[in-house]
């Protein structure tokens, strides 16, 4: 069980990450500086098993896998948010980073708020207003990958067989 | 039923002979690109797969660009370990300063990105290359390492979105930079999320190559997996003295389904400038005339090309720069650099009092090279305008085309180019 975080629409990832700070990639050292553009206390305050709750197309603009590497390596245990821009959301799969996409939770959590996540089921309860919602499930394939552990599990794993 | 150019390169690159918007493919890719910031943490997975060789060392392309010439001893450590990979690799495409530029303008002038082409790049504006008729995509640095190992990747087939431009008559001093700020003023920054954005019409076939790649360079923008315009002869004219291997020209079939078409009137649009924090809140020119500005970036992978220099030349040309203005010129390429040497643009410039800098990402990402201090506001030709993208968390970036920022540098405050202008 952790805290959620509020943010609003369109999070990009100059605000989870800025670019000043991606001379470097150490997760530990991304972590110190995670959303310091939309929040400056959240690196400093945030607990591990905390979770971000978001408006839609979180994480747009760059590329950049320092973003998801940033929020996992603070210890956010899922992202839950309305709709996520693609390349973020393929790379938060990509390297384990729990993403869900569910607005009717986004809608009945407030900030500060416990939320308890089931990363299995996709189930979200919020401790607080005693209320819970389902995410939308992850298509077959993206699920596969999940199962993995990330893409590069997956791909040792089908390199292995070829 | 037909299909789309998007669609049709997928098919090829998977060996189906059709393919459907939703459905999940394995697609061979024909290159493969990382650079200075997202290479390095490509190369640390790539080496966790515990393979010995690339797939293919002609088909990755690696370009220290972002915080080159290196700005710091974190940022010189982060080149270095691409250099060395590239070098352990055998990697073709590889280019050290003083012969690198900015990746979306360097890769399709050198002819390393063609017509027909799939492409992933560890950079989000890799969609650029779609204006010569390939099919582009950003990805993590992940997936970016997977691609490099097995020359393949995962992808969702996009539904496509048509944008369509009526008529090749534009207001004095548009471009191309100004219709995709249109578009995305009009459908948003999440309006083409996961979804191919073809730009047609005879709006789109008249305008240079320069302006093409600006045009898709900021697809993703709208959110969306890739930008395209279907090849023709002025894409050709441009691809066939630069190209050292074979290419397909792909072209979307007349029943090709669309999930919108949208369409414009080229001649209604008027000069765009996107108004912070995101690149929708685009207002006309006139609507932004007279904010005060301190700082005006010309250049970046949006638009650092020839064109856009030479219009820069063009308005600063027996002019100065506003007292108070600082105004940083950035070059694409040192192809670019040289050619607008060359012609005298960048005596202009100089003459003008711009700073004229090497190829570099640097101020666009708020790296190094032009950040803003706290209050500062920036007018600027780059393509995002996000909190503290080109510096502290309370500065401004507005965003506009080459000839807008030219003006406003000489004005000192944003203004419309007609007005700096004795004759038009």
């Amino acid at each position: 069980m952790g805290r959620a975080w509020k943010f609003g629409h369109d999070i990009d990832t100059d605000a989870i990450i800025p670019a000043r700070y991606m001379n470097r990639s150490e997760p530990e050292y991304l972590a110190a500086h995670c959303m310091e553009d939309a929040d400056i206390s959240f690196a400093g305050s945030v607990k591990n098993g905390d979770i971000i709750v978001a408006g839609k197309n979180f994480g747009c603009g760059s590329s950049r896998e320092h973003a998801p590497i940033a929020i996992k390596a603070a210890g956010v245990k899922a992202v839950i948010a309305e709709s996520y821009a693609r390349i973020f959301y393929r790379n938060a799969l990509n390297i384990g980073m729990p993403i869900l996409e569910c607005p009717e939770a986004v809608a009945g959590i407030e900030a500060g708020d416990e939320v308890e996540v089931d990363l299995v089921s996709g189930r979200i309860e919020n401790k607080t207003k005693k209320a819970s919602f389902q995410a939308r499930p992850f298509p077959p394939f993206m699920q596969e990958l999940i199962n993995a552990g990330g893409l590069i599990p997956y791909v040792k794993e089908k390199t292995k067989n070829a | 039923m037909g299909m789309t150019i998007s669609e049709k390169i997928l098919a090829a690159h998977a060996g189906l002979d059709k393919v459907v918007p939703g459905e999940i493919i394995n697609a061979k890719l024909d290159i493969v690109h990382a650079n200075d910031v997202t290479g390095p943490v490509a190369i640390k997975e790539f080496e966790k797969l515990g393979i010995e060789q690339v797939f293919d060392k002609e088909k990755i392309t690696l370009v220290p660009d972002h915080f080159t010439p290196n700005k710091d001893i974190p940022s010189a450590e982060q080149s270095k370990v691409m250099k060395e990979f590239a070098r352990k690799m055998n990697i073709k495409h590889y280019w050290e300063v003083g012969r690198v530029g900015i990746e979306h303008c360097l890769l399709p002038e050198q002819g390393v990105v063609l017509p027909g082409d799939l492409i992933i790049g560890a950079d989000s504006h890799t969609c650029t290359y779609g204006a010569l008729g390939a099919f582009a995509t950003g990805v993590g640095s992940t997936d970016c390492a997977a691609g490099m190992a097995t020359g393949e990747a995962w992808f969702r087939v996009p539904e496509s979105l048509k944008f369509v431009f009526h008529g090749t008559k534009f207001q004095p001093w548009v471009s191309g930079k100004d219709l995709i700020l249109y578009v995305i003023g009009k459908i948003g920054v999440d309006g083409a999320r996961y979804k191919a954005m073809e730009f047609a019409g005879e709006g789109i076939h008249c305008l240079s190559m320069d302006n093409r790649l600006t045009i898709c360079n900021m697809a993703i923008e709208a959110g969306a997996k890739t930008g395209i315009i279907e090849p023709d002869e002025i894409t050709l004219e441009y691809v066939k003295p630069r190209a050292k291997r074979e290419y397909k020209v792909y072209k979307s079939d007349p029943d090709a389904v669309y999930e919108k078409i949208y369409e414009f009137n080229s001649e209604e649009i008027p000069l765009q400038v996107a108004f912070p924090h995101l690149p929708e809140n685009t207002k006309s020119v006139d609507e932004a005339s007279g904010l005060k500005i301190d700082q005006v970036v010309i250049g970046s992978c949006t638009n650092g090309r020839l064109e856009d220099l030479e219009v820069t030349a063009k308005i600063l040309k027996g002019k100065k720069i506003h007292p108070e203005i600082r105004c940083l010129v950035f070059p694409g390429t040192q192809e670019i650099l040289l050619e607008a040497m060359r012609r005298g643009w960048i005596e202009t410039m100089i003459e003008a009092g711009a700073a004229v800098s090497t190829p570099t990402c640097g101020p666009c990402l708020g790296g190094h090279m032009g950040i803003l201090a706290k209050g500062e506001r920036a007018l600027s030709t780059t393509n995002r305008n996000f909190v503290g993208r080109m510096g502290h968390p309370q500065s401004e970036v507005y965003l506009c085309n080459p000839a807008v920022a030219a003006a406003s540098a000489v004005r000192g405050e944003i203004v419309h180019p007609r007005e700096v202008m004795n004759n038009g």
